[in-house]
């Protein structure tokens, strides 16, 4: 049914299933992979909330598969140069620049 | 007064053309849309000092029909929420009852036009986020068909759902301003031909005689029996113009919610990626490396944001995608085989827009379930990309009470045409 190939089918096959297994760790884990960082408060509410709400999604379980028809075409336009932001338009909001540049944080 | 209702978060006058069909009226515009020059903050610390350096293509529309942009209205932060208390500048009082929320996420433009502050407002859809805060504060508002109004311009929270639209007083102003920003736009690709020589707001002429009204079972089910009475009150008025009621089931709508925060949720945790403190918005302190200074810097994000995105990641993470996103978007297909179903036999689609009247201040912030529960009536619409129009029906003790019609794709003539007759009623 699937065509995303991360998907490895190892952890719940149903939304029920997932539901009931957030916990803290799962939810610290999350937000890892989502690069948010959580203060400890903040980690036990979103356990208990995410509770109710997946258990909540958990309905979802019983939607029957539905051929998805989408009459839907691609819109291309011609790959041509084109007005834009200047160099300084496009820099006026960073936190830091450098000869123009977007300074970002050190990568490692 | 806006102050009182703390409608606006930045309070500007930005002048349009001295003609058009817009001329002398005043626009309040949600500030999740770019004003070259004008700060736009999505309601968010994170956005606090952005100051774009371009015009939405919906922005441009208004200001080039003559019309003067007054400020940019308070949203719940990145449109995320159902009542504008989500907003990192403090919530919006609803004008009708300043101890109640506006609705949301688009509150500042509806309580806008309902408080007097403009004459007509920009909101943006998304699961509801024009309708429900027009439905609270007794004002129309409409949600165009997918692809109907160009979103360039427009700070993503989920681009398959959502859409820009007109609030006003009236369903005629509001498709007067439905006609300004729709068509075509070569920077937005989802954009269709439809509505490039529209006339909407000829449509509002109150001739409902012979219309086919599908009035759908399951969005009355649960509703408060205030709002029901109401609703249908407003429907009976229309029978007595000359349309048709029967009864249609959509069975598929109970999972709407679902669905709709799943694939809502998913698609926001991949948009707010982009805010990595680098190229612009706020950057946290950290001396960390980019892993955890892009962590810090999202800090700033409020609750509900940070709820969304990480309920997006896990919904789309390996192991849980077939079980949450694949489902929903099986679900968003049946409840688009549902609504054409319906239409092969009715004109419009009408129901309740909101389940329940006004909540208070407060009352629903720290239950987001509840909140979310709120949009069953107006997420079935995003998800299969229909129009829709909320329009006030009455009052049920003291409280705006809005009915929603929803149209077949590209059929936004039919729903303004039904809606002037609501209001011709009143």
């Amino acid at each position: 049914m699937s065509e995303t190939p991360e998907s490895d089918g190892d952890t719940a096959n149903t939304a029920a299933a997932a539901a009931a297994a957030v916990d803290a760790e799962e939810v610290r884990h999350v937000a890892e992979l989502a690069r948010v960082s959580l203060a400890d408060d903040e980690v036990d509410r979103f356990t208990e909330e995410f509770a109710d709400i997946l258990d909540s999604f958990a309905a979802l379980d019983e939607v029957p598969e539905t051929e998805r028809d989408e009459e839907l075409i691609n819109v291309m336009r011609a790959d041509e140069v084109r007005e834009g932001l200047t160099q300084e338009e496009a820099l006026a909001n960073a936190a830091e620049t450098e000869d123009g540049f977007f300074k970002g944080p050190k990568v490692s | 007064m806006a102050a009182d209702h703390n409608v606006f978060i930045t309070e500007e006058s930005i002048e349009g053309d001295a003609e058009g069909p817009l001329a002398g009226r005043t626009v309040a515009v949600k500030d999740n849309l770019s004003t070259a020059g004008v700060r736009t903050t999505c309601g968010s610390e994170m956005l606090a000092d952005y100051v774009p350096p371009y015009d939405a293509t919906a922005v441009v529309r208004v200001k080039d029909a003559g019309a003067t942009i007054v400020g940019k209205a308070n949203m719940d932060e990145f449109g995320m929420g159902t009542t504008t208390e989500t907003s990192a500048f403090g919530p919006t009082r609803n004008p009708v009852d300043p101890d109640r929320v506006p609705g949301g996420s688009s509150g500042g433009s509806a309580a806008a036009v309902a408080a007097g502050e403009a004459d007509l407002a920009l909101g943006s859809d998304t699961g509801g986020s024009v309708r429900c805060p027009a439905a609270f504060c007794g004002v129309v508002g409409i949600k165009p068909t997918y692809g109907l109004v160009s979103r360039y311009g427009l700070i993503a929270y989920a681009n398959s759902l959502e859409q820009i639209g007109p609030i006003a007083n009236t369903v005629e102003d509001a498709a007067t301003l439905l006609d300004v920003i729709a068509g075509p736009d070569p920077h937005d690709g989802t954009t269709r031909e439809a509505g490039a020589e529209s006339n909407y707001a000829a449509a509002a002429n109150g001739d409902v005689d012979g219309m086919t009204i599908g009035v759908v079972t399951e969005l009355f089910d649960g509703a408060d029996e205030r709002v029901v009475e109401t609703v249908e009150a407003a429907i009976a008025d229309l029978e007595s113009r000359g349309a048709e009621t029967v009864e249609v089931s959509l069975p598929s709508l109970e999972y709407a919610v679902q669905a709709y925060y799943v694939i809502a949720m998913g698609e926001a945790s991949s948009n707010l990626a982009r805010f990595d403190g680098v190229r612009y918005g706020h950057r946290g302190e950290s001396d960390g490396n980019w892993n955890e200074s892009f962590a810090e810097t999202r800090e700033a994000f409020g609750a509900e944001v940070k709820r969304r995105i990480l309920l997006g990641t896990y919904a789309l993470s390996a192991g849980y995608h077939d079980a949450y996103y694949a489902k929903a978007q099986d679900a968003r297909a049946w409840i688009k085989a549902d609504f054409d179903d319906a239409f092969e036999s009715v004109d419009v689609i009408a129901s309740p827009t909101m389940p329940v009247l006004p909540f208070e201040l407060g009352e629903s912030l720290d239950d987001p379930l509840r909140m979310y529960l709120a949009d069953a009536n107006t997420t079935p619409v995003n998800l299969a990309n229909l129009p829709a129009i909320s329009v006030p029906a009455g009052t049920a003790d003291g409280l705006p009470v809005g009915l929603q019609l929803v149209g077949p794709a590209f059929g936004e003539e039919a729903i303004v045409r039904a809606a002037s007759a609501v209001e011709h009623d009143l």
